[in-house]
């Protein structure tokens, strides 16, 4: 029943500091189909937020194509909303209510009345009403986070794309926002693309999982975590897809003491 | 034996209500005392005393008239209507002057994030004129322009322009990458691009830029009224000064002085304090 939505192939990408052209993922194919929450794991360095910045319309491939629903992808658009790891996306000057209704704005993709009504019931969803009139500064990281996620929900885009959009919350905050993240995705079904560098969030989280190789980034593996989620996370299952990513990552040679960076939630 | 060798426990929270006040509103003197206003007002009362003191100590109102003479100069001057013609005139080329110098700078940043070609252009000019006294150009604007507001409005807006300018640009620069990327991802180009994003974002530069704008601008005018005030018989709040000075007539000199710095005062801690209030600081961008 699912179709494929969003489709890359054999997309290099590079760019320029001032000393290096750096080619961040070489020749990644990826196909992410009608509400999938398709996560991009990979240690850092290996590409994945430049692949995500990629899919965004902010750089462009050196070699191979993205293309959303068969058109391609050249520019940045409110069909790809993009929600990023910093605090500070969300516009200071604006209060919550005015931050989630800006892209319903400028886009004009709903007409006024709707777009308030819009604005106001994915504020409720994500349980900020109290708080829609207050500017960001007085929230703390994890409700600007919502906002942010909220903001990006309500103008309905074709997919969400998330820079690792849990890494700056603490611990505690970011188990409840992958909760809140998935319940959401119960309630409106919405295609995701996710980036982290988490092995025990991507399979969480996700419902595919494409895997890439460090520096630069190439496709290792495209894994199906669907069937995994809290309920099951201290059963052998989750614990031999983590191993199996663990080893696809660094090798099945290193002992599992070296898990550090998985280990990270 | 393990290590930790001792009983686990749970406890179930408590209701909140029976730990007492968590948080206390202070006193009345406490929050009088650390209001900023009631502090400022502390501050120029004990100014004035010092001043009144020292000028009754000093007997000799042609060097230093105590406070109640200048005060006394002050009221009779607005009376008569003297004080308020010449401050009105000041004001009138002021605004002219800064108006103008902001457009100019907003143009200037405007094609200076446009393209990196202009950012080079920009930084160089303001290099080269922002150390540039604007005063010391009042002798090229007489030449060019004559003696009268237009040299006026000219060493003002050279005044305005570019302090403005650089703080507008390093405020566009210092946006942050994430709410550049945001306002590109909705579709935003151009002028709403800048409008919508960077001037919002780049605000508290921006104000900063307005104010060292200002301050300059009102300095640049009474210095240059102080050379050449009088134009068509209606001189400034400089002409006033030099006219009482040629007179040694001090308290008015003094008044002329108070003048000045109670427009600044009004500028700084009425207008720019509540453009201030309105928006950096309800923003959290400013503490």
């Amino acid at each position: 029943m699912s179709s494929t939505l969003l489709e890359g192939t054999g997309v290099t990408l590079q760019y320029k500091t001032p000393r290096h052209l750096v080619t961040a993922t070489y020749r990644v194919d990826f196909s992410v189909h009608q509400g999938d929450r398709y996560v991009i794991l990979g240690p850092s360095g290996c590409g994945k937020s430049t692949l995500l910045k990629a899919v965004g319309g902010f750089m462009s491939p050196v070699e191979g194509e993205i293309t959303i629903r068969g058109r391609k992808v050249d520019a940045p658009g409110p069909d790809r909303m993009m929600v990023f790891q910093e605090f500070e996306q969300l516009m200071p000057w604006k209060t919550v209510f005015q931050n989630v209704l800006f892209p319903m704005k400028v886009t004009k993709k709903f007409p006024r009345e709707e777009a308030i009504s819009r604005a106001n019931s994915v504020i409720e969803k994500v349980g900020l009403s109290k708080f829609k009139d207050i500017y960001p500064h007085m929230l703390s990281g994890g409700m600007k986070m919502r906002v942010a996620i909220a903001r990006a929900m309500a103008l309905e885009p074709d997919i969400l794309l998330m820079d690792e959009p849990f890494a700056a919350l603490d611990a505690l905050t970011r188990r409840t926002m992958q909760q809140e993240l998935l319940s959401l995705w119960d309630q409106l079904r919405f295609t995701v693309m996710f980036v982290t560098h988490s092995i025990e969030e991507a399979v969480l989280v996700g419902s595919r999982v494409l895997v890439l190789s460090p520096h630069p980034g190439r496709v290792r593996a495209e894994l199906d975590t669907d069937r995994l989620n809290y309920s099951n996370m201290d059963q052998v299952e989750f614990g031999a897809m983590s191993k199996r990513i663990h080893d696809l990552l660094f090798g099945d040679k290193r002992k599992p003491a070296g898990a550090k960076h998985g280990a990270a939630a | 034996m393990t290590v930790s060798a001792r009983p686990e426990f749970e406890i179930e929270p408590t209701d909140s209500v029976s730990i007492g006040d968590v948080e206390r509103p202070l006193s009345l003197f406490e929050r009088i005392w650390t209001n900023e206003t009631v502090q400022r007002f502390a501050i120029l009362v004990a100014l004035i005393v010092v001043w009144e003191l020292y000028a009754r100590w000093l007997n000799n109102s042609l060097l230093f008239p105590t406070f109640t003479e200048t005060i006394r100069t002050f009221w009779k001057d607005i009376h008569n209507g003297v004080l308020v013609n010449r401050t009105l005139t000041s004001l009138r080329t002021l605004a002219l002057g800064y108006t103008f110098g902001l457009a100019l700078a907003g143009l200037f940043t405007t094609f200076a994030v446009a393209s990196n070609i202009g950012t080079r252009i920009l930084s160089t000019l303001t290099a080269m004129f922002n150390p540039l006294p604007a005063i010391a150009l009042l002798p090229l604007a007489l030449i060019w322009f004559g003696l009268g507001t237009p040299s006026l409005v000219f060493v003002i807006i050279h005044s305005v322009l570019w302090a403005v300018a650089l703080n507008t640009l390093s405020g566009f620069r210092g946006v942050p990458e994430t709410l550049r990327m945001g306002g590109r991802n909705v579709g935003l180009r151009g002028a709403r691009y800048v409008g919508l994003i960077l001037i919002p974002a780049a605000f508290p530069s921006i104000l900063a830029g307005l104010k060292i704008g200002w301050a300059f601008a009102w300095r640049t005018l009474v210095a240059a009224e102080l050379v050449f005030g009088v134009s068509s018989r209606s001189g400034g709040i400089g002409w006033y000064i030099f006219e009482a000075r040629n007179e040694l007539d001090t308290a008015t000199v003094f008044a002329g002085l108070l003048t000045v710095i109670l427009i600044g005062l009004l500028v700084e801690s009425v207008i720019f304090r509540a453009i201030e209030a309105r928006t950096v600081n309800l923003w959290g961008m400013q503490q």
